[in-house]
């Protein structure tokens, strides 16, 4: 077995992100999401529901065993039975998410893709995001649009949940007082240190913060052998 | 019963200053790019256009016909930022409304069922509000007490679709594996126009496929138009896929020598110097 990569650490904390999510939709967005989600319902969350990307539900052989255009979609999203991972240009220590805008609104500086469906996503289903590269200009004091709600935003909302925060250097989540962000693990060959100097805001952390799980011989096998032969996960994570 | 078929100019020269315009598809999906493009041939402008967007919105807003947008995003899947939209957006030369996804959606089923509005848990908490100071909540009068923003219905005076097959009489049906949101456009529209690959019988319609796919039915159409090729570079499956390298053309190319190359002429001539339909089986 040949030295695990980031990109497979990664894989493995987006994965993570489903356990115990039992007979919902995962919907990851982007390629080490993607990989993860499989993952998941290959070991650990066998009865996860995945899309091929479009309209359809496909079990792991592709088998089509569903249906869900947009509009049926949208419905499920209402329902709940859904963890989203999805992508943020800019996320605030409360979790709050940007992919609409960078600058003023009223005349940005850098359009991104709108609000997309980020804030019906965070006030009816779990909502995860996944950073391939964790830097300032990503972890930021105050997003510019608030797209994906946050914690700070979110006191009345009932389905409000954010479980976990992905990047190239570590796993976060909210576990504190104030649901501020805390570094809740990093990957191996990667220190508190190099995390704090990557983000923008103070960090609640522990004394000891653990290390991202190492992928069982199995798990890495279905990574490289099964789910993703062609390695399309080190375009996102390259190192 | 009344022929509605038309020419995709026709369709602009109902098409007035000011108006309100729903295009259909999704991103750079099935979109009524003949009719787009028939609407860049005319003089009409001041256009407030909402849409799940793509090209459709970035052409139109590139060629100044646009006053405000109301979308949730503008993307041409494939490419993630569109490039003519993201421009007018930086240089301040377009107005926006810009909500969810979901929001989107209820606003068109308000507008299709005639209500002024439906509430939606979406938005609450978030920019949208503070960027929509119109908007407004509504709480529930029942014992959960909820607040929801109250979408305004999103009618418009007229829609654009396209879809694969469809009858003269304006029953529109679509083969791929997504509606989108073709039929609720139409329903929440004055006058809706459907462009289609293929004019077939009505009988021929449900001659191989199952009769779910008439997604739009005649008595929310005004006018049909036969478009082969209608919705590209956009796809429309299973007719044909997305014409990447056109659309990575299209991204690339600065509006005005775009325009003037592959929109200086009728569609015949589109066709031709874009090179739809190279290749393609008989």
């Amino acid at each position: 077995m040949t030295e695990v990569t980031r990109a497979e650490y990664c894989v493995i904390a987006c994965a993570e992100a489903w356990r115990d999510a039992g007979e919902v939709l995962a919907s990851p967005m982007g390629v080490i999401p993607s990989v993860g989600a499989r993952l998941a319902r290959r070991t650990f969350a066998p009865d996860l529901l995945l899309t091929d990307g479009e309209a359809l539900l496909v079990g792991p052989d592709g088998a089509v065993e569903g249906w869900l255009p947009y509009r049926q979609h949208l419905a499920l999203v209402t329902g709940g039975r859904r963890h989203v991972m999805m992508g943020a240009s800019q996320i605030d220590r409360y979790g709050n998410q940007n992919i609409s805008c960078i600058g003023d609104w009223a005349r940005p500086t850098r359009q991104l893709l709108g609000v997309r469906g980020a804030p019906v996503n965070t006030l009816n289903n779990p909502t995860s995001y996944w950073v391939p590269r964790h830097s300032r200009r990503v972890f930021v004091e105050k997003v510019d649009m608030v797209c994906g709600v946050g914690y700070d935003r979110a006191a009345d909302a009932p389905y409000h949940r954010i479980p976990r925060v992905v990047s190239d250097l570590g796993v976060f989540d909210f576990a504190t007082p104030d649901r501020s962000m805390r570094l809740a693990s990093v990957h191996p060959g990667v220190t508190v240190a190099q995390v704090r100097e990557a983000t923008g805001f103070a960090l609640a952390a522990s004394d000891e913060v653990p290390y991202t799980r190492e992928p069982s011989a199995r798990e890495l096998a279905l990574i490289r052998d099964v789910i993703d032969p062609a390695g399309t996960r080190t375009r996102e994570v390259g190192h | 019963m009344s022929d509605k078929t038309m020419s995709a100019d026709e369709v602009a020269g109902r098409l007035a200053d000011g108006m309100t315009l729903g295009i259909g598809g999704w991103g750079s999906r099935r979109k009524p790019m003949a009719l787009v493009r028939a609407l860049l041939r005319s003089q009409v402008t001041d256009l407030t256009v909402v849409s799940y967007g793509g090209p459709d919105v970035g052409m139109l807003v590139a060629a100044g016909r646009v006053r405000r947008l109301v979308v949730p995003f503008v993307t041409l899947d494939s490419i993630p930022l569109e490039p003519h939209f993201r421009a007018a957006r930086e240089r301040g030369a377009v107005e926006l409304t810009e909500i969810d996804e979901a929001m989107f959606m209820w606003g068109l089923r308000a507008a299709a069922n005639r209500l002024p509005f439906l509430p939606v848990r979406a938005g609450i908490g978030s920019d949208v509000l503070r960027v929509n100071p119109g908007l407004r909540t509504v709480t529930s009068p029942y014992d959960d007490g909820e607040t929801f923003v109250a979408v305004p219905a999103l009618r418009v005076d007229a829609a654009l679709v396209h879809v694969n097959r469809a009858d003269r009489l304006g029953d529109g049906q679509y083969l791929g594996p997504d509606p989108y949101f073709d039929d609720l456009f139409c329903e929440a529209a004055d006058a809706a126009y459907v462009s289609c690959e293929r004019i077939v019988d009505t009988a021929e319609l449900t001659k191989d496929a199952a009769p779910q796919t008439l997604l739009v039915k005649r008595h929310t159409v005004t006018g049909v138009v036969e478009a082969p090729n209608g919705a590209h570079f956009t796809s429309c499956a299973p007719d044909y896929g997305r014409d990447e390298a056109f659309q990575k053309t299209y991204a690339t190319t600065p509006w005005p020598q775009f325009a003037e190359r592959y929109l200086g002429g009728d569609e015949q001539a589109y066709r031709s110097a874009a090179r739809v339909g190279v290749g393609e089986g008989t």
